[in-house]
Order: structure tokens, then C-alpha cells, then sequence
């Protein structure tokens, strides 16, 4: 376990989650969304879980992004609240 | 109520970072969930038992194999249920082409892509194929397989993209891989062991032991799972990328 690596990580992740929620954005949120998945998948990569972290990288950060974003195009691009 | 939103969050955000400590700490080999008698046995006995070095793959594939078996068929059936809300009925497509985009606007995209998308599938391939030895398996392989249709859909349009992958073709193949799932699970069963009991398969396999049976079996498993996964994943994109028109790019 590297613990600076897991700091920087782990304060990333909260920010990453705070600016998902805050931006209104819709389109910028999908994207910070896949930005914590990659995040998640690199605190995954750093347990030995490689499984896993291929799943969230492939699955969280690819896949999952891209459909949001395909999704935000057929709707307003702005959240109402 | 902003205010008491935030009180709440905080004090159950406290509650379970107060819990964290009580935790075993990292890699203890001495943890509840490392010490129990059927954790030691996975990790002791898969090996000899499969001949599958990555006890992941081992675990998920062989030993939960009927727990793998549903997940594909929830990812099955998500991909069924979008098809279904978003889909709708076609119209008469006579000869009509797909729109070209102007290949010269985005020429270095295209380029890249053509570049790009056959190494992608070539390491979806592999990672589906090598699963059982090293990290990877059918969801991932056959994500990164799907996205590289994605990625061409992205890239170019649509429809160029359902020339190659239709979605009529994309449910055969989701259908198909969850019949090879299911039917591995049932040849198993016709010669005479339980569901998913893949040793017994050395009576079909030439030149191979129950255990490297078990190891076969997985890959074929694992092809099916690829199988679903891809084309529901190139699929639930189409759909949701174009409202179900088929049409248009992103």
C-alpha cells in the first residue's frame, strides 16, 4: 500500500464526486462521472484487485460514460436544479 | 431543509467513517473473510482442482458458474427491455443508402479510428481468450469489443456503423451467447452430472482430463458471455444514442 498514492487518489475521488453533483451541466457531469470511475479503478489496481479493475475501467469508465453522454444529446443539455 | 439534509448526510457520513477503524486492515491474512475454511479452499485447491491459475476467473466461471450465468442473462435482458421501450417499428427501407458524412471533415478521426479499432478488438480477443490466465474474462473482453463498434459509430455515423453489426444481427448474437452458456450447462447435464458440472465434459473433448475440461469449459463459457455482452453493449448504444431511430450520428 502506497500512501501518498492513496491520498491523491482518494482526495481526487471526493472532488470528482462533489463537481458531478454541483455542475448543472449535464454533459460535463457524464464526464466527470467517468473521471471517478477511472479513479475508483486505479484505487482497485493499487488493492491487487486487478479483476476488478479492468472491469471498472472498461465497464465504469468507458462504456458507462459513453452512454450517459449518448443519452444527455436526445435530452436538455442543462439540469434544472 | 438544505440545512437538515446536511446535518443528516453528516452525521451518517461520521457514523461510518467512525466504523471504518473497526475493520481488518488491509491484506490481513488473518481476516475474518481470508481465514474462513472455504476462502483457504479456493485458494489452496483451484489450481489443482481447474488447472486455472486466476482463481477470479475460476471462481466466477466454474465455481459460481450458475451466479455468471444470470448476470448474463440480466445483461441480456437490460439490453431486451431498451430494445423494447426505444424500439420502433421500422420504416421501409428501400434503397436508400446511409447519409455520407463528408469523409475530408474529419479525416484524421477516421483515420485514427481505422488505425485503432482493429488493435481494440484484436485485445478484446485476447483478453476474452486468456481470461482464465490472466486478468480479464467474457464482460470485459466483450465490453471493449463492443466499444470498438462504438467507437466507429462515433467516429463516422450510425448507420455506417450498423452495416457492419445490424441490430437484428446484435440480438442473434446476445441470444446466442446466452444458448451457449445455457447449453454447456446442458450437454453437462445430458451426460449425466449437474448443470454446469463441466469435468464431465473429457468424455467429448479428445485428448483431454476431467480438469482440463473444467478449464476448456470455462473458455467456452466465456466466449458466450463475450458473445451477449458485446452486442448488447453496441445495441443499448444504437438505441440510446438515436432514440431508437437507428439513425444519425452522435
Amino acid at each position: 500500500m502506497i500512501w501518498p498514492f492513496d491520498l491523491v487518489i482518494l482526495l481526487l475521488l471526493v472532488v470528482a464526486a462533489v463537481i458531478a453533483l454541483r455542475v448543472r451541466d449535464l454533459l460535463a457531469a457524464s464526464v466527470v462521472f467517468g473521471t471517478y470511475s477511472f479513479l475508483i479503478c486505479l484505487l482497485w489496481a493499487q488493492m491487487e484487485a486487478v479483476d476488478v479493475a479492468f472491469t471498472e475501467a472498461a465497464v465504469g469508465a468507458g462504456v458507462s460514460a459513453v452512454f450517459l453522454v449518448a443519452t444527455v444529446f436526445n435530452t436538455r443539455r442543462n439540469s434544472s436544479d | 431543509m438544505k440545512a437538515l439534509s446536511l446535518i443528516v448526510v453528516l452525521f451518517t457520513g461520521s457514523l461510518l467513517l467512525s466504523v471504518v477503524s473497526l475493520f481488518p486492515v488491509w491484506g490481513n491474512p488473518h481476516s475474518p473473510a481470508n481465514a474462513n475454511p472455504i476462502s483457504q479452499f479456493y485458494i489452496n485447491e483451484t489450481e489443482e482442482l481447474t488447472g486455472v491459475p486466476n482463481l477470479v476467473t475460476a471462481v466466477l466461471a466454474d465455481f459460481r458458474g450458475f451466479d455468471t450465468l444470470f448476470e448474463t442473462v440480466v445483461i441480456f435482458s437490460a439490453g431486451l427491455a431498451v430494445f423494447s421501450i426505444l424500439g420502433r417499428p421500422k420504416r421501409k427501407r428501400g434503397d436508400e443508402k446511409p447519409e455520407e458524412d463528408d469523409p475530408s471533415e474529419n479525416l484524421i478521426v477516421i483515420q485514427t479510428c481505422r488505425l485503432v479499432i482493429p488493435i481494440m478488438q484484436l485485445f478484446a480477443l485476447y483478453v476474452i481468450a486468456h481470461g482464465h490466465h490472466s486478468p480479464g474474462g467474457g464482460f470485459q473482453g466483450g465490453v471493449i469489443l463492443g466499444s470498438s463498434f462504438i467507437l466507429w459509430a462515433i467516429a463516422r455515423n450510425l448507420p455506417t456503423a450498423l452495416q457492419r453489426l445490424s441490430s437484428r444481427k446484435t440480438m442473434i448474437l446476445a441470444c446466442a451467447g446466452v444458448l451457449i452458456y445455457a447449453g454447456i450447462g446442458v450437454i453437462c447435464q445430458a451426460l449425466g452430472e449437474n448443470f454446469l458440472d463441466y469435468h464431465i465434459l473429457h468424455y467429448l473433448l479428445p485428448a483431454t482430463d476431467a480438469i482440463m475440461a473444467r478449464s476448456h469449459a470455462m473458455l467456452g463459457v466465456e466466449i458466450g458471455v463475450a458473445f451477449t455482452v458485446s452486442s448488447i453493449m453496441f445495441g443499448l448504444y444504437a438505441y440510446l444514442s438515436s432514440q431508437g431511430r437507428e439513425e444519425g450520428g452522435l
